[in-house]
Order: structure tokens, then C-alpha cells, then sequence
């Protein structure tokens, strides 16, 4: 199991490897660079700008030294943030990603989950095409008109919950963007673990448990749910692909102070830096959840191990 | 081959809510074409006198008008067609890119079936929007970008689909063809490849729509899409976004109308896949 | 004095929901398993064999409706609720399947899956559930029962597994085992082995056996008595011994001479039987086999034959093969 793990892991390293160096080289092979959009500057000022950012360097000697800033965790100086290099502007921000990121999957799953059950358990009765109706409108609807549908009616009519706005430690602010960033993903889980364990319970093993005279929720919670789950398992990390592309659009809404509108003002601003640390910060969160979704699937089916 | 379709035709009759979707979205697009002949209004044309006016059917502007005076009525639905042009245009290119793909991976099987689709799992595995924020760093913005990153969707999921079915009948034909005739294997394919696709690529393909009209709302949301004062309903959603407090149905009617029309081709895009019997991969 | 049979089934009929109509897969088969008989039930695919006993052990599919009484010990099964079923079925009443690839769970191990039967019967604690579940694995003769406890079910081969599914049989002592076709998916020296096992443990535990098969020699190693289907329908009854002897039916005396014996002659040509068998939504009025069979009248074509006959033997059949 062990051994596994680290076997994944270091075919994991390259992969980033190849995304940090293509991401690179991609970013510096664009015409125009980071100071075009300001005012048409004087070429020596220009030129002074890019020696002082290291840009005049032969490009391998950037790459280099890049990677080995990397390695000190030192992303950079922002070319547009000036005060701030691209580290701190992460360290900022990436906390509140993070904790909207996670409570919107644990959300999508703890929910999604025991709805796809429940309708799969009441097959072909109101409750389960009441349920996949509702799921329907979580997939279809984008999260940019729900959230200020939400904050509408329980921000500024119900004065329930703050529309926007942001506070350390306080997750009022986090209620809405939070519901809007998971019902995607939870209609989606919800559908699949549904369709899923319809399937499986129709299964031989699943007769012969039936067989053995185990009671209905004994053999759909011991016997029948982790191979039904198996479908989720690798839906997870597209999940968390859409949560990351969601919370760009979600934050902004919200005035979420995370990393996502760096993302997108780093690239209106051509501020190489700053991409190229948020396409790492999110490139490891998905290769890490590959491998997490790695070490899941082996618990789900033994048989896994054997490949 | 006409009883399937029969079949399927009465299937999806019989499914009220997949028809109630397929009117309310037909309903919508006939709006969005012949709708603004019944304004005397326009899409761009600045009314002062009437900034941001609350909808009603006795005003002059029945669904009011957004910060700079414009009739919200006509400006929806100009987003609504351009939403529905993109979502088309870009379906019918992934359309063609991913059965073409799909049915050579299919055909030629081998390494070259096998490289094809790892390229489809690398690609299927990012988020989409990371490429188009390098294209946007690298190229800036601009419309040929959206469409080249639109055109990205979708035919990742018809060119795998169309790939099984090509390489399941290869199997089968190929077998029976090589007992009984010999010649003709290309005229076998395309008769009973054809039939067998037409199925799953129709209901994709439905279903593809709506993924691109949101995608393309999301990313003029962002402001990496359709520019002011080009309206697409992600950038009058964005407008209406900030207007929230104080004007409310400059961000309700545009979204509803999206809500709507994704809610309705999912639906019918769903009872379509019921119809045809059309299983998830 | 008569004492409650084991299991009575009476006019059994088994439809399922078709297009056009239901399509019947048993049709009234009444059939009674007294004390500690072992009973060989033999027929085609498409014979009604196994629908017949998924439909008593409660385990048909969600389109299929049953009609008629099955009573076990007594109890009436047939439409029980699932409460009153699994109070019978893993522990009084169990079974034991074609496939034990597939009727294994995966993801869980030999010895969990063993232990819960006693878990939900017996009250048991896991020491002692697991500790019965070795031993029972001994019983089955599996070379190593701790490790195997331990073990996936893909980690054993055929025969193991078949073995374990019939240990998991046994466990709560019951008092009639129902085998579908228990050999069908192993090789063939695999299937002695576990026929005998299975007779072996009918005289370790002195359970009723019902035992499912397509194969007559696979029957002819366990049973006492025997039934032959045929489209649903019972259509001969008989001991053993005497039916290998003096067939009545004409389609058992086809089976008996289909059925390859090494001890014999050798032949030039396998002997067949023509034709097929009618699929359930095919059949015809009058007797199913009339199309097939040989001494077949327009009576036979026209008028169902009914089981007729003593205590002991019963045929339906208008001309019974004279002896």
C-alpha cells in the first residue's frame, strides 16, 4: 500500500515538472510583455524595468533560476502588484480558497451522496424524480446566477445572510458563495451515486446477500455502497476542477479576498509571475487530489491493488 | 431501423416534462429572433431619460432598462441570440472535430488509437479555463480566442464516443464481412456505422449546447468573453451582478432567461439520452 | 402422522412483464420436499428451474410477479414481507448460486462475509462468528481456513470460492439448501469434488438438498429424487434409481440418452436432441414437447397433459414411454 502510494507520487513529480516548464516557456514565448499596457514608456526605461526583473537574461537562465526560487518557495516579484511579490499575494489570499474550495466539496459530497442514495432506494416513486429534478437545476443553472439570486432574496430581501464582503473567521460571508460553488458538483454526485447503485444492486453478490437474509440497509451500506461509489471516486477530481473554476467567478461576486481574481487580473495583465504561481498553486491541488483519488479507489476495490 | 425511431419518438412523447422543455427553450429562441420586431426599442439606443426604470408592461420599456438607459427587453434578447449563435456554431465545430477524431482513432486502432486518446484524458483532466487564461496572457483578448477556446469543448466527449462505437463495430463487421464478401467493408461501415452513431451524437450534441453557452457566458462574465457593449447574456449578467441592490431585474431577466434555456435543453438533452436509450459511456 | 414438509410449493406460476404481455417462466409447478430429502431438478435453460427457486427464496426481479403458495416449514413465503423473510432465508432456508465469482462481494473479505450471516442470525460476537466461520471453512475442506478468512475473493480460485458459498450455506444449520447450478461455472474435475462434498455434508448436517442443474450426471451424483422440466412445467416426477432405469417421459428418455456416459460404448456420433426448446412466450396449447417428440398425436398437440400418476412417480404425458 505504501509502496503504491510513493509509486504514484513519483510519477506524480514529473508531470508538474512538465506543466511548470511548459507553462514557462509558453508564457515567455507571448509577444508583448508585462509592461506594454501601462502608458507607452521610453525604451530605457523599458529596458531598465526588464534588467531589474531579470527579463534580459538568456531564457534558460530565467528558467533556472525560477526553478530554483521554486525550491526556496519564492514564486516571484508580481510585475503588476509592485509591492508585493507573488508568494505573499498566495499566503494572502489562498486560505480563503482553500476553506471555500473544501466546504463546497465536503458539502457536494455529504450531501450529494445520501440524496443519490435516497433516490435510489425510492426508484420510479415522487421522491426520486423529486429529487433528480432538483439535481437537474443544480447542473444546469451556472453559479454566477446563483449566488446573487441567493444573496437577492436572502441577502437584501430576508436580511438573513451578507451579500458580500469578507471577515477573518467569520463564516457568515461564506454561507452563499459556498452553496452556489458546490450545487453543481452535488446534483452531478447526487445523479451519479444514484444511477450508480441502481446498477449495483442489481449485481449477483447483491442477490446473494439478499440470500443470506440481511436486512435492506445492511447490504446496501456494507455491501453495496463502495462499488457504487466507485464512479465518484473518479468524478472527484473534475469536481474539483469545476469548484476551482467556479470559485474564480464566486469569489468576485462575493468580494472573497482568495486567489481566484489574480488568476484572471493576472492575465488581463500579462503578469507572468503571478499566472505562473497560480497555475502551480492549482496544478498541485489537482495532481495531489489524483493522488488522494488514487489511494480511494484501492480502499473501494481491492482489485485495484493487484494492477 | 424506422420502429427504433418510432420507438424513441414515443418515448420521448411520452415524457411531459422533457416536451415542456423542448417548447419553453423552442418558445425562447423564436422570442430571441422575432421578439425586438415588437419594441420600438433597441438594443444599444441610450434613453436618459429613463435610467434604470423598473420593468412593467405599461412603461415604455417592459422589462426596464440598465444603468445607461437601454431597454433591457431588446438588449436580452440580442444576448440571448448571440449566446445561442456561440452555442451552435461552436457545437457543430466540435461536432465535426470529434466524430472525425473519434472515427479515426476508432478505424485505425492501434498506438495511434491509443496516443489519441491519452491526448483526450490529458485534455478532459484540465480545467479548461487555465488554457484560456494563458491564451488571454499570451494573445490578449479577442474574439478569435473565444471561439478557439469554445470550440474546445465538447468534442472531446463525441470524439470518445464515437471512437467506442467505431471500434465495436469494426470488430463486428469485420468479422462478418470477412466471411461473407470481402469487398465492400467500407460501404458496410458506413452503412451501419452511421445508424448506430446518429443516436448518441444527437443527444450529446444536445447536450453540449448548453455547456457551451455557459461556458461562454462564464467567461464574458469574467470579462474575457464578448466585449461591452456586445451583449451576451454572461455580460448582462455581470452588469446586472453589480446593480443587485437597487435594480434587480437588470440581473433577474437576463438570468432567467440562461437559468431557463440551460435548464431546458438539459432537460431535453436528458430525455432525449431516455428515449434513445443511450447509456453514459 | 404427517408431519410438515420442509417446503410446498403449490401451482407456483412465475410471469414476467412484457411488451405485449407477461410471459410466463413457470407454470403451476407444485412440487413438496419432505424431511431430509435430496431432490434433483433438471431442465433446459429457459425451463423455469431457476426462476422457480428465486421465486420461493423471494429473490425474483422487479418485473416479475409470482402467484400460487410456498410454504417453508410451514410459514407461507410467497409475498411475505421482507422482515418475515429474513428471518427464514440465511438461516432455515439458503442458497447457494451459479457464479461465485460474482455472488461473492468484493471488496469484503472471506471471513466478514461469513461471519455476518451469524452476526444478524445468531446474535453472535465477532470472536465467535469469525471462529465458526474457520471452522465451517475446515468443514468444507479449504486447505487453510485462517489465512482464507482472511482473503479477497478474487484471490481464490473457482472451486475455494464455490466452497465458501456453500459453507456460507451452512452456517445457521438449516434445514434445506437450494443449489443453482452450483458446478456449472467450474472445470470439470472441480465439479466432482464439490458434488461430493455436497453429499458428504447432506450426511454430516442432514439438511434437505435441492440441487438445480442443465447436467442429468451432475444430478445423478446427489440425488434421491428427481424432476424434469420442461417449459415451465414439471413434467416427470421420479426416484432416482428408477428413472435412470425406466424413463416415462419422452423427454427424460432424450436426456438420459443425450447424456454422455464414459463407461459405456463409445459412439460414433453424440447422440442429440432435435430441435429446441420453446422460448416461454412461444408455447403453444397442449403439450410443450409435442413439436419434438416423436410419439407425438394431434391429442398431444391439442390437450395439456397433466401430472398424473402414483405417490411416488408422476408423468404428464398422454402416451408415457412404456417400460
Amino acid at each position: 500500500m505504501i509502496g503504491y502510494f510513493f509509486k504514484r507520487l513519483a510519477g506524480a513529480i514529473p508531470t508538474l515538472l512538465i506543466i511548470i516548464t511548459a507553462t514557462f516557456f509558453l508564457m515567455r514565448a507571448a509577444p508583448g510583455g508585462p509592461f506594454d499596457q501601462e502608458q507607452t514608456l521610453p525604451p530605457e526605461i523599458v529596458a531598465n524595468l526588464q534588467s531589474a526583473y531579470g527579463l534580459d537574461q538568456p531564457i534558460w537562465t530565467q528558467y533556472g533560476r525560477y526553478l530554483g526560487s521554486l525550491l526556496h518557495g519564492d514564486f516571484g516579484p508580481s510585475f503588476k502588484y509592485k509591492d508585493f511579490t507573488v508568494t505573499e499575494l498566495i499566503a494572502q489570499g489562498f486560505p480563503v480558497t482553500l476553506e471555500l474550495g473544501v466546504i463546497a466539496i465536503l458539502l457536494a459530497l455529504l450531501i450529494g451522496i445520501p440524496l443519490g442514495i435516497y433516490a435510489a432506494l425510492r426508484h420510479n416513486l415522487a421522491a426520486d424524480h423529486a429529487s433528480m429534478s432538483v439535481a437537474v437545476i443544480g447542473i444546469a443553472v451556472p453559479s454566477f446566477v446563483v449566488l446573487p439570486f441567493l444573496g437577492l432574496v436572502f441577502g437584501i430581501k430576508l436580511h438573513w445572510l451578507p451579500v458580500a464582503g469578507w471577515e477573518p473567521d467569520s463564516l457568515r460571508y461564506l454561507v452563499l458563495p459556498v452553496i452556489a460553488l458546490a450545487l453543481p458538483p452535488l446534483a452531478y454526485i447526487a445523479r451519479m451515486t444514484r444511477g450508480s447503485l441502481l446498477e449495483v444492486m442489481r449485481s449477483d453478490f447483491i442477490r446473494t446477500a439478499r440470500a443470506k437474509g440481511l436486512p435492506l440497509h445492511s447490504i446496501v451500506l456494507t455491501h453495496a455502497l463502495r462499488p457504487a461509489l466507485l464512479p465518484v471516486a473518479g468524478y472527484l477530481v473534475p469536481a474539483v476542477a469545476a469548484i476551482m473554476t467556479g470559485s474564480l467567478v464566486v469569489e468576485s461576486i462575493a468580494g472573497l479576498p482568495g486567489i481566484g481574481r489574480y488568476l484572471v487580473q493576472g492575465a488581463l495583465n500579462r503578469d507572468y509571475t503571478l499566472v505562473l504561481g497560480m497555475v502551480i498553486i492549482y496544478s498541485t491541488l489537482l495532481i495531489g487530489m489524483g493522488l488522494l483519488v488514487d489511494l480511494l479507489y484501492v480502499w473501494l476495490d481491492p482489485r485495484v491493488r493487484q494492477q | 431501423m424506422s420502429g427504433f425511431w418510432q420507438d424513441a419518438t414515443e418515448r420521448l412523447r411520452a415524457n411531459p416534462t422533457a416536451v415542456a422543455a423542448l417548447l419553453l427553450m423552442s418558445l425562447v429562441m423564436l422570442l430571441s429572433i422575432v421578439g425586438p420586431w415588437f419594441s420600438p426599442n433597441s438594443a444599444e439606443a441610450l434613453d436618459w431619460t429613463q435610467v434604470a426604470s423598473s420593468p412593467g408592461l405599461q412603461h415604455a420599456h417592459w422589462f426596464g432598462t440598465d444603468r445607461l438607459g437601454r431597454d433591457l427587453f431588446v438588449r436580452t434578447l440580442a444576448g440571448t441570440r448571440v449566446s445561442l449563435a456561440i452555442g451552435l456554431v461552436a457545437t457543430l465545430v466540435s461536432l465535426v472535430v470529434g466524430i472525425s477524431y473519434g472515427a479515426i482513432a476508432g478505424y485505425v486502432g492501434g498506438r495511434t488509437d491509443h496516443l489519441m486518446m491519452r491526448l483526450i484524458e490529458i485534455l478532459s483532466g484540465l480545467p479548461l479555463i487555465f488554457f484560456v487564461i494563458f491564451l488571454t496572457v499570451i494573445f490578449g483578448r479577442g474574439p478569435a480566442l473565444l471561439f478557439f477556446t469554445i470550440g474546445a469543448i465538447g468534442w472531446l466527449t463525441m470524439a470518445r464516443i464515437v471512437r467506442g462505437q467505431t471500434l465495436s463495430i469494426r470488430q463486428r463487421e469485420f468479422i462478418e464481412a470477412a466471411i461473407a464478401s470481402g469487398a465492400g467493408t467500407p460501404r458496410i461501415i458506413v452503412k451501419h456505422v452511421i445508424p448506430n452513431l446518429i443516436g448518441p451524437v444527437i443527444v450529446y450534441a444536445t447536450l453540449t449546447v448548453p455547456q457551451i453557452i455557459l461556458f461562454e457566458s462564464f467567461l464574458s462574465f469574467l470579462g474575457l468573453g464578448i466585449q461591452e457593449p456586445r451583449a451576451s447574456l454572461g455580460t448582462l449578467i455581470a452588469a446586472g451582478a453589480g446593480e443587485m441592490e437597487a435594480a434587480p431585474w437588470i440581473l433577474l431577466v437576463p438570468g432567467g432567461v440562461l437559468a431557463a434555456l440551460l435548464l431546458c435543453l438539459n432537460i431535453f438533452g436528458d430525455g432525449l439520452r431516455d428515449a434513445l436509450d443511450v447509456k453514459e459511456r | 402422522m404427517t408431519t410438515t414438509p420442509t417446503l410446498q410449493i403449490d401451482n407456483l406460476s412465475v410471469n414476467f412483464a412484457g411488451r405485449q404481455g407477461p410471459i410466463p417462466a413457470v407454470r403451476e409447478v407444485s412440487l413438496r420436499v419432505a424431511g431430509a430429502e435430496s431432490i434433483g431438478v433438471v431442465g433446459e435453460s429457459g425451463s423455469g428451474k431457476t426462476q422457480l427457486f428465486m421465486a420461493a427464496m423471494g429473490l425474483l426481479a422487479g418485473n416479475a410477479t409470482a402467484s400460487g403458495s410456498v410454504r417453508f416449514e410451514g410459514q407461507e413465503l410467497l409475498g411475505a414481507s421482507a422482515p418475515v423473510l429474513n428471518r427464514f432465508r440465511g438461516s432455515r432456508l439458503s442458497m447457494v448460486f451459479q457464479d461465485p465469482m460474482t455472488s461473492l462481494t468484493p471488496h469484503l473479505r472471506i471471513g466478514a462475509q461469513l461471519a455476518e450471516v451469524l452476526l444478524h442470525h445468531r446474535d453472535a460476537t465477532r470472536t465467535a462468528a469469525w471462529s465458526a466461520a474457520r471452522d465451517m471453512l475446515r468443514r468444507v475442506r479449504i486447505a487453510d481456513p485462517a489465512h482464507c478468512l482472511q482473503q479477497y475473493p478474487h484471490q481464490l480460485s473457482g472451486g475455494m470460492r464455490q466452497r465458501v458459498m456453500i459453507a456460507m450455506s451452512l452456517l445457521c444449520n438449516p434445514a434445506l439448501v437450494i443449489a443453482d447450478e452450483p458446478t456449472t461455472a467450474l472445470d470439470v474435475t472441480v465439479q466432482v469434488q464439490i458434488l461430493d462434498l455436497l453429499r458428504s455434508l447432506r450426511s454430516e448436517f442432514g439438511m434437505a438438498l435441492i440441487l438445480v442443474s442443465h447436467d442429468l450426471t451432475v444430478v445423478a451424483r446427489v440425488a434421491d429424487r428427481i424432476l424434469v422440466m420442461y417449459a415451465g412445467r414439471v413434467v416427470e416426477a421420479s426416484p432416482a434409481a428408477e428413472l435412470w432405469r425406466a424413463p416415462q417421459h419422452h423427454y427424460s428418455a432424450e436426456l438420459l440418452k443425450c447424456a454422455p456416459s464414459l463407461s459405456g460404448p463409445l459412439l460414433a456420433r453424440l447422440p442429440t436432441l432435435a430441435g429446441q426448446a420453446p422460448r416461454p412466450e412461444e408455447v403453444a396449447a397442449g403439450c410443450a414437447f409435442a413439436p419434438r417428440c416423436a410419439a407425438a398425436t394431434e391429442k398431444c398437440r391439442r390437450e395439456l397433459p397433466e401430472l398424473r400418476g402414483s405417490a411416488t412417480r408422476q408423468v404428464a404425458c398422454h402416451y408415457p414411454v412404456s417400460p
